[in-house]
This record gives C-alpha cells, sequence and structure tokens, in this order.
C-alpha cells in the first residue's frame, strides 16, 4: 500500500538529498521550479518556495510552532510499542532502517502530538514527519493516533490531524494494515464526544493513511498542491494506460471532486485554523 | 481442473488414473490404489505449503467466490443492489436472508470466475460505489438489527483515474467507519485473498476467520518485492516476510479463529468447504447473539488492545 514508489520515490529523493545537502551549502533549491533560496528564507516562509509556491515539507516542531497560539504547546510522551513485530528483513533489517532514520531525523518514529490553544480553543494536534520513513503508519503511529484521540476527549479538545504519509508501514504489514482500522476508531470517539476533527492535508498524504482517519475529518483543509489520493498515479497510469495530467490528485483537484473543503497557501492556515475552530467550538 | 505449479505429481496420477478409468474395462483396484496414493500425496504437499504456495491456492480460480458462499450458505436470498448515488459496483455484491433460520445480512467481494463475469464483477476490485453500497447495506442492518457476515476475497481496491475522482480513500475509510458504528454483531471471513485496504474496508468485524489457505496483506508479495528487493522475482521472499497466512495471523493476534479446508484446498471441494465455513459462521453467530447489545462495544475492546504491546 505504501505507494511511494510508483509516483513519489523519485521527487521524494529529491527532497530528502537537497534538505540533507543543506548544512553544507546553504542553499536550497525549490524541487518544483528549481529556485535557490537561502535556507533562512525559506524557514521563514514555512518551507514555502519564495517564487512559485510549492510546499515543501515543513518540520513538526515548526508546524506546532506556527499553529499553537504564541507557539506554546505541551508535546505527549507517546506510547512504546513492539518494536519488530515481524523481525522484517528484506535487503535490509527493519531494525536498522529504524535505527538509521532515528539517527537522521532525531525522532522516534513518524509522528507528534502535542496539545495547546489554537485560536484560543483546546486543541490537540498530531503530525507526521515524512522524513521518517516516507511518514508511513506503524503499529508506533496507529498508538499516537489513539492517543491523540484520547487526550482531546478528556481535555474537550478539538482534534486535528496532519498527515504527510505514503501509506501504511509495509515492514509492519498486517499490524500496519490494523491501524487503518484503529485510527478511525480513535477518531469516531471525538466524534461521539462531540468535538470536531479537522484534518490538514500536506503534501503527500497517500494509500492506507488517506484511506482511514485522513479522510473522515469534520471539516478538510489542504495545503495547495498537496498530493492527496488512494493509489498511486504510477499504477492508476499502469491500470488504465493512459498518462494522467499534472493536477491529478492535488489538493485543487480534490477540492473539485468534492473532497476537501478549503485549499490553504500554508502562510493562511493558522488564521483559517483558527477561525473554523472558533465557530466549531463556540459552544465549548 | 486447474493444477498449480506445485501439483506436478498430482496431475500425472489423476491423468493416470482417468486413463485407467477411460479403458473398456477399468481396473477398479489399480484405481483404488492410485487413488490413495494421490490422496496421500496431496495430503502432504498441503500439509506442507510454503507461503507462496498458499498465495497461488488463495489466488485459485476454481475456489468457491462469494456467490458459491452466498448460495450454498443463505436460504431465501435477496440480492440488494446500488449505492443510490451513482451506480451499482458488482464487485461487491450483497443482500439479506436466512442463515439456517436467522435473519442477516451477507456483503462479499466477488471477482467472477470466467471472462464475462470477471469483468462484470471488475475482478473483484471495488470503486468507491461499491463500499458506499456496502455502507448502505451496513445502515440497513443497523436499522433492522441483521448481524452482518462480510467475504472477503479482493486483490485490492481498484487503482483506477475514475475510482479516485469519486473518492476511493474516502469510501474505504467510510466504510471501516460504518464497520465500528455496527450496533448489531458482525462476522468477516477472508475466504481467498485480503488485499490490504480494498479489504479491511469490510474486514472490522467482532469475529475475524480466514480459510485456512486463504491470505491477508497490507500489499500485494509482487507490490512489496518489488519496492522492497527492487524486483519482482522476491516474491517468494515477500510472501514470508509479510507473515500473510492464516497461521502467521493467528498467532499475530490479527484474527481470531482458522476454518479448515478440505485437503488439497479449497478448489477440490467447494460444498465441503462451503459446509465448513457455514459451520464456523453459525457458531460464532450463535455465541454473538447471546449478548447482541454489547457486539459494538466488543469489537471497539478487541481493535483498541489489537498491535499493543
Amino acid at each position: 500500500m505504501n505507494w511511494l514508489n510508483s509516483v513519489l520515490r523519485p521527487k521524494i529523493k529529491t527532497m530528502f538529498s537537497k534538505i540533507k545537502d543543506v548544512p553544507e551549502n546553504m542553499w536550497l533549491p525549490c524541487p518544483k521550479c528549481g529556485t535557490l533560496m537561502y535556507r533562512k528564507d525559506l524557514h521563514n516562509h514555512l518551507n514555502v518556495c519564495t517564487k512559485c509556491d510549492y510546499h515543501l515539507f515543513l518540520q513538526v516542531e515548526d508546524r506546532f510552532d506556527s499553529l499553537f497560539d504564541n507557539a506554546k504547546y505541551t508535546k505527549v510522551e507517546l506510547n512504546s510499542v513492539k518494536e519488530d513485530p515481524l523481525n522484517f528483513k528484506d535487503l535490509k533489517k527493519y531494525k536498522d532502517r529504524l535505527s538509521q532514520y532515528r539517527n537522521i531525523t532525531k525522532t522516534q518514529d513518524a509522528i507528534e502530538v502535542a496539545y495547546g490553544k489554537v485560536g484560543g480553543q483546546e486543541t490537540v494536534i498530531f503530525a507526521f514527519n515524512f522524513e521518517f520513513m516516507g511518514g508511513s503508519m506503524g503499529t508506533f503511529v496507529g498508538e499516537a493516533i489513539v492517543k491523540a484521540a484520547e487526550i482531546a476527549v478528556k481535555r474537550n479538545a478539538a482534534l486535528v490531524a496532519i498527515p504527510a504519509s505514503g501509506g501504511a508501514r509495509m515492514q509492519e504489514s498486517m499490524l500496519s494494515l490494523m491501524q487503518m482500522a484503529r485510527t478511525t476508531m480513535a477518531i469516531n470517539k471525538v466524534r461521539d464526544a462531540g468535538l470536531p476533527y479537522i484534518v490538514i492535508f500536506a503534501n503527500p498524504t497517500m494509500g492506507g493513511v488517506s484511506a482511514s482517519f485522513a479522510m473522515l475529518g469534520d471539516i478538510h483543509i489542504a495545503e495547495k498542491g498537496a498530493l492527496i489520493g488512494f493509489a498511486g498515479k504510477r499504477v492508476i497510469e499502469q491500470t488504465i494506460k493512459q498518462k494522467l495530467p499534472p493536477e491529478f490528485q492535488t489538493a485543487e483537484y480534490l477540492k473539485e471532486q468534492g473532497m476537501v473543503d478549503i485549499v490553504v497557501h500554508r502562510k493562511d492556515l493558522k488564521e483559517t485554523l483558527a477561525n473554523v475552530l472558533t465557530i466549531l467550538m463556540h459552544n465549548k | 481442473m486447474i493444477y498449480l505449479d506445485f501439483e506436478k505429481d498430482i496431475k500425472e496420477l489423476d491423468a493416470k488414473i482417468k486413463e485407467i478409468q477411460d479403458e473398456k474395462k477399468p481396473d477398479s483396484k489399480k484405481i483404488k490404489k492410485l487413488s490413495d496414493k494421490r490422496d496421500e500425496e496431496l495430503s502432504k504437499l498441503y500439509s506442507n505449503l510454503s507461503s507462496w504456495n498458499r498465495v497461488q491456492v488463495a489466488r485459485h480460480p476454481e475456489r468457491p467466490h462469494a456467490i458459491d458462499y452466498i448460495n450454498g450458505m443463505i436460504d431465501g436470498f435477496i440480492e440488494l443492489s446500488g449505492d443510490r448515488m451513482f451506480a451499482d459496483d458488482n464487485a461487491i455484491i450483497g443482500g439479506i436472508g436466512y442463515l439456517n433460520s436467522t435473519p442477516v445480512m451477507i456483503i462479499g467481494q466477488e471477482k467472477g470466475h470466467d471472462t464475462e463475469t470477471r469483468l462484470k464483477h471488475n475482478f473483484g476490485m471495488s470503486k468507491p460505489e461499491g463500499y458506499r453500497k456496502a455502507i448502505r447495506l451496513m445502515d440497513l442492518a443497523n436499522k433492522f438489527k441483521l448481524p452482518v457476515i462480510f467475504l472477503v476475497d479482493t486483490a485490492g481496491a481498484f487503482p483506477g483515474a475514475d475510482a479516485e475522482a469519486r473518492g476511493q480513500a474516502q469510501a474505504i475509510a467510510s466504510s471501516i467507519q460504518k464497520c465500528f458504528d455496527l450496533d448489531v454483531p458482525s462476522i468477516c471471513v477472508i475466504i481467498g485473498e485480503g488485499g490490504s485496504g480494498g479489504a479491511i474496508a469490510i474486514a472490522v468485524a467482532n469475529t475475524v476467520m480466514m480459510l485456512e489457505n486463504s491470505v491477508y496483506s497490507v500489499i500485494s508479495p509482487e507490490g512489496c518485492a518489488s519496492i522492497l528487493w527492487r524486483s519482482q522475482d522476491h516474491k517468494e521472499d515477500a510472501t514470508k516476510a509479510l507473515k500473510m497466512t492464516s497461521h502467521d495471523l493467528l498467532e499475530l493476534g490479527i484474527i481470531d479463529n482458522i476454518i479448515e479446508e478440505p485437503v488439497g484446498g479449497a478448489q477440490r471441494d467447494k460444498e465441503q468447504t462451503i459446509a465448513n465455513v457455514k459451520d464456523a459462521i453459525s457458531t460464532e453467530l450463535k455465541k454473538l447473539l447471546k449478548s447482541p447489545k454489547q457486539a459494538k462495544e466488543k469489537r471497539i475492546e478487541k481493535f483498541t488492545k489489537m498491535t499493543r504491546l
């Protein structure tokens, strides 16, 4: 289900290599238009290309800083799970992949959870770290979403999801597929408590992530140009034996198809989210 | 009979038996001897299948499919069609009827068995309207207090541009959500292939069982091999690593039960297989119907604990 390899992999690879190259040269070329940007400038623009508006991956910490009021929030300590439950090995051991990504990203897995206020409203946000194995959803990620939902209910808070993921994590096979069920179940609890659940689609949201909790928001906000879909573009092209237009599976396309409410530029995201939450939380 | 590549010896024995049977005066002693030998070989072969062999058996075109189970298990079946929004997707079929004397809702993925029916059922690969039909039928089941039986058999949800345009991801997600929202007991049987998101859309149930030689996985072995091994030649390695057989998944606590298949696989004795599945579903349903009001809560409890330390 991780469709990354099909359509996204070449793009991801450039994103990765470019990001890793940064500290040395301090200049970063936009993966879309190639414009060279000074890293600090790019950061000041929330990682949006100053020329073509391409939205690069934004680190989870920067997400939290930009969305929570006054950049004030409490990070949630996440539950541990069984590591490498299947003892999975392809060309490489999954255990080794995990430690490799932990070294690069300095994080435990592909998700972080925090709570605080957005537009004055109690809010719990869980955000994916796309740089950790393509933001793929395994047991750790699923468990974190279950916890985020529980905290939202306990704190009478809104729940906000920010997926950026290629889908389920193959190396955990059926245990990761089960997270599609578990995360859906988790957000049902938020729904049953009458609390808002908002999804902010970041680039990309694919496969088992889009086909579970991510497509079940009360309100769907997507960042400009974000790829959102179930099957990868290349897989579809192979099935129908036709080339698909470049706008296929973009946020704008999904809005046209009725799957997304609002498409925003990242600079307007905080205000949009705060406004939405203020209205939906008016009686909390 | 279509023989799989690992069944060469069986094929030869069957051919020999046929040859003798076709003689003017068939030697019944010889036939008996060869048949016994064949049965013994088959039993040996099938008690020692590799994971990849099981994938082959799970995909065997002569395995009983959803329609066979419905015809064989359900009395007075009334098929219901359409999602009331766009179309009737025959990759998922469903309707009402009686299991023994209990009224039930049954929803299954149907692959078809020849060119015409395969096209009609889109090879068992649903589009959003298929999942939305399933959702509609689950709503009916909820309203009229009918326990729901799911039969899973799909390579995956249909990866097409039209399916994406109509919200494949949203349809699958909503179907999973509806499975949790069922107030009535639910039972799922993986009868062949459980292909990823396309399968789990209707595989969240109080009791999830697998036929012995069925498989259930997050990705096809071929897909996994081409991504992680960079070549489909490694599909057997991928199958093993993915732990997708019924025995693997029972051990991992993903499924509740394994339903035995006749010697030589479901394709060799459809009737017996269907009877076994009917028995297993009836037994589980009886248990669940002792406290139907707790079904929803129990289902949530089960999936909350699943995959936890």
